[in-house]
């Protein structure tokens, strides 16, 4: 488990290294075929700035090689507010008062049918975590629901068992993204005071569950801006690193999302400028040249329309973070506030005017009838 | 003088150049690079066409009577799913051509050959025409000829890497013992590679990323159809090797001219 890793490592030491990266650990990393950790530390440090435009030609170079000209479109279903968790920067914090929804089955395909509308193949179903309401049950029912209207259904909720990750794999679940938010052991439970979601190596095991279950793909990422964002993200590397090595046969995902204003939450410890969540996008891009990257609505429109040819494969549009948002409740609560608020059809212009084909179907569920793995 | 037709199954070939159908910026430039060049066999993923919308994008571009689909496994684990998602294949494209790819890894793409060996041999058994990518492994190439495979697509170097024939010694064996046709899949990342495998006597290469990602992908298609043909009739005119022997001052075999 990932954990046996993790502990070997401290978080300040892991800082001073990467802040003591100089110039010349930048161009060497440049310069390399396969770069490994410690040229990773370097592209993320302060020292690799300056080369900010060298890293972008070379990650739109090797993104190109493995992606082409192609973009993956994505759009997030909410099922649900409920939440037991108490996280002190997201909207759906239980001690936030809000009105909570979990959507029904007619809700539910209200939802599919205002954004099937737009053409969309790959959906990502996303809740808080609320066992009683939204467990694995819930779960499965929403995927049966759903499934012959979408090619690729992913899921973004509370950490679950491997035996649970099992189940919703034969149903036809595709891709998980569990984002560890911080892997500040000391200040995740400041971050994370009250809830299951408190305790911290559940968390950071669970992509050594998804592995083991045989979920083809897994999304790694951190609140960017909640901790120092460089030590984070170097622990993420970390991960996928370490994931790749163990479980070779699963695919892996990158976001990046960044704290941004919502309801009754805290601001940002350390802000990550457009320009060094740049410099985080080309650095994943030149570590790792498979790992898919995604970008999502929270960023503003002028940052997206230049960032897809930075690396990125994978882009939401049109996105409501508020269960029911697309036709059901359209004026409830929002998880977090949308920059970007284009539809798919424009966004799907502008990758066209870019150059790039908005892909709507990457995957089909014949493709994993015969049940999961081995 | 024409070069030669290629047979494959129950299909005859002029083009010897085969071409993917992924990584292009539209579904119009990628018509427009095929019909450039000249090719008559077309790969496509299931996983990337909507088998249910008789306006699929990538489908609509390809129906075209040149066209024939290689309708390719990409995405399958395991030989159980690559024959599950062959049928579905068959059903929707309407063919039993098939593209067998088995990659379990997903971050180097590198096919899996026991379970493509298992794979082809069920394949064959319910009548598909089956081409597998494979690794340039001569023994392997064998047996999937032994269990009946159309032919057989060993790749020049990882896939999307542009690197060439790197498995070059590999590919001379396959060639030079098989008795199916050899399809060198992968890899190719400029005409001059295409060049090579045809004058080393391939039978066909299999070209996407460097047609599809290149700046002008219709131009380069079009560099590849020539390459490819080049290739081949310096083949079937017994190209002449280069040669580094030299004639010696004492010659070892004079007493036999006494």
């Amino acid at each position: 488990m990932f954990k046996e890793l993790f502990d070997n490592y401290n978080w300040d030491d892991v800082k001073a290294s990467i802040y003591a990266k100089t110039e010349r650990d930048v161009i060497d990393a440049l310069n390399k075929n396969n770069r490994d950790l410690e040229d990773f530390k370097a592209l993320i440090s302060p020292a690799a700035l300056p080369y900010l435009e060298q890293m972008s030609q070379l990650s739109h170079q090797l993104t190109l090689k493995r992606f082409g000209r192609t973009m993956q479109m994505y759009v997030p279903i909410y099922l649900s507010n409920e939440c037991q968790n108490i996280c002190t920067y997201c909207g759906f914090s239980f001690n936030n008062h809000i009105k909570r929804k979990t959507l029904t089955n007619e809700e539910i395909l209200k939802e599919v049918a205002a954004i099937k509308e737009w053409g969309y193949e790959h959906a990502l179903l996303v809740t808080g975590e609320a066992t009683q309401t939204v467990g694995v049950d819930y779960l499965k029912n929403a995927i049966r629901l759903i499934r012959d209207q979408f090619s690729n259904i992913s899921i973004e909720v509370q950490p679950l068992n491997q035996d649970e990750y099992e189940i919703l794999g034969a149903e036809g679940l595709n891709t998980v993204l569990v984002y560890q938010e911080t892997y500040h052991h000391e200040n995740y439970k400041t971050h994370h005071p009250k809830g299951k979601k408190s305790n911290f190596y559940y968390r950071l095991d669970t992509p050594d569950r998804l592995g083991k279950a045989g979920v083809h793909k897994i999304g790694l990422g951190v609140l960017l801006g909640l901790e120092d964002w460089r030590v984070d993200s170097f622990f993420t590397a970390l991960h996928l690193d370490y994931l790749e090595k163990t479980y070779w046969q699963t695919k892996y995902a990158i976001s990046f999302p960044r704290l941004r204003p919502a309801e009754g939450v805290i601001l940002p410890k350390m802000e990550l400028r457009d320009k060094e969540l740049a410099q985080l996008i080309c650095a994943y891009r030149i570590f790792n040249g498979e790992v898919e990257l995604s970008i999502s609505t929270r960023e503003s429109e002028r940052f997206r329309n230049n960032i897809i040819k930075l690396g990125i494969t994978s882009i939401s549009a049109g996105s409501k973070t508020n269960p029911g948002g697309y036709a059901v409740d359209p004026e409830s609560l929002e998880q977090f506030s949308v920059s970007d608020e284009r539809s798919p059809k424009e966004i799907a212009a502008m990758l066209r005017q870019q150059g790039y084909e908005p892909v709507w179907k990457d995957w089909d569920l014949a493709l994993m009838t015969t049940g999961h793995g081995k | 003088m024409q070069n030669s037709k290629l047979k494959i199954g129950d299909k005859t070939f002029i083009s010897r150049l085969f071409t993917g159908t992924g990584k292009f910026s539209s579904s119009a430039l990628m018509e427009e690079a095929l019909l450039a060049s000249g090719s008559e066999l077309v790969t496509v993923a299931l996983r990337r066409v909507d088998t249910e919308n008789i306006d699929d994008d990538i489908l609509k571009h390809l129906a075209h009577p040149q066209f024939n689909l290689l309708p390719n496994t990409s995405g399958v684990r395991n030989a159980k799913q690559a024959v599950f998602a062959a049928q579905m294949a068959r059903e929707a494209l309407e063919t039993n051509w098939l593209k067998l790819e088995i990659h379990p890894d997903p971050k180097y793409l590198l096919p899996d050959p026991v379970e493509t060996l298992k794979a082809a041999e069920e394949l064959v058994k319910l009548g598909f025409i089956v081409l597998p990518y494979i690794h340039a492994d001569p023994v392997l190439c064998k047996r999937l000829e032994e269990v009946g495979v159309a032919a057989v697509m060993p790749l020049g170097s990882p896939i999307g890497s542009n690197k060439g024939l790197r498995a070059k010694d590999f590919l001379e064996i396959i060639i030079a013992q098989s008795k199916v046709p050899v399809v060198v899949d992968a890899g190719i990342g400029a005409p001059s590679h295409a060049a090579e495998a045809m004058e080393m006597g391939a039978d066909a290469v299999l070209v996407n990323t460097a047609i599809a990602v290149a700046g002008n992908p219709v131009r380069m298609a079009e560099a590849f159809k020539m390459a490819v043909e080049a290739g081949r009739m310096a083949f079937e005119s017994r190209l002449a090797k280069p040669t580094s022997l030299a004639v010696a001052s004492s010659p070892l075999t004079a007493f036999l001219e006494d």
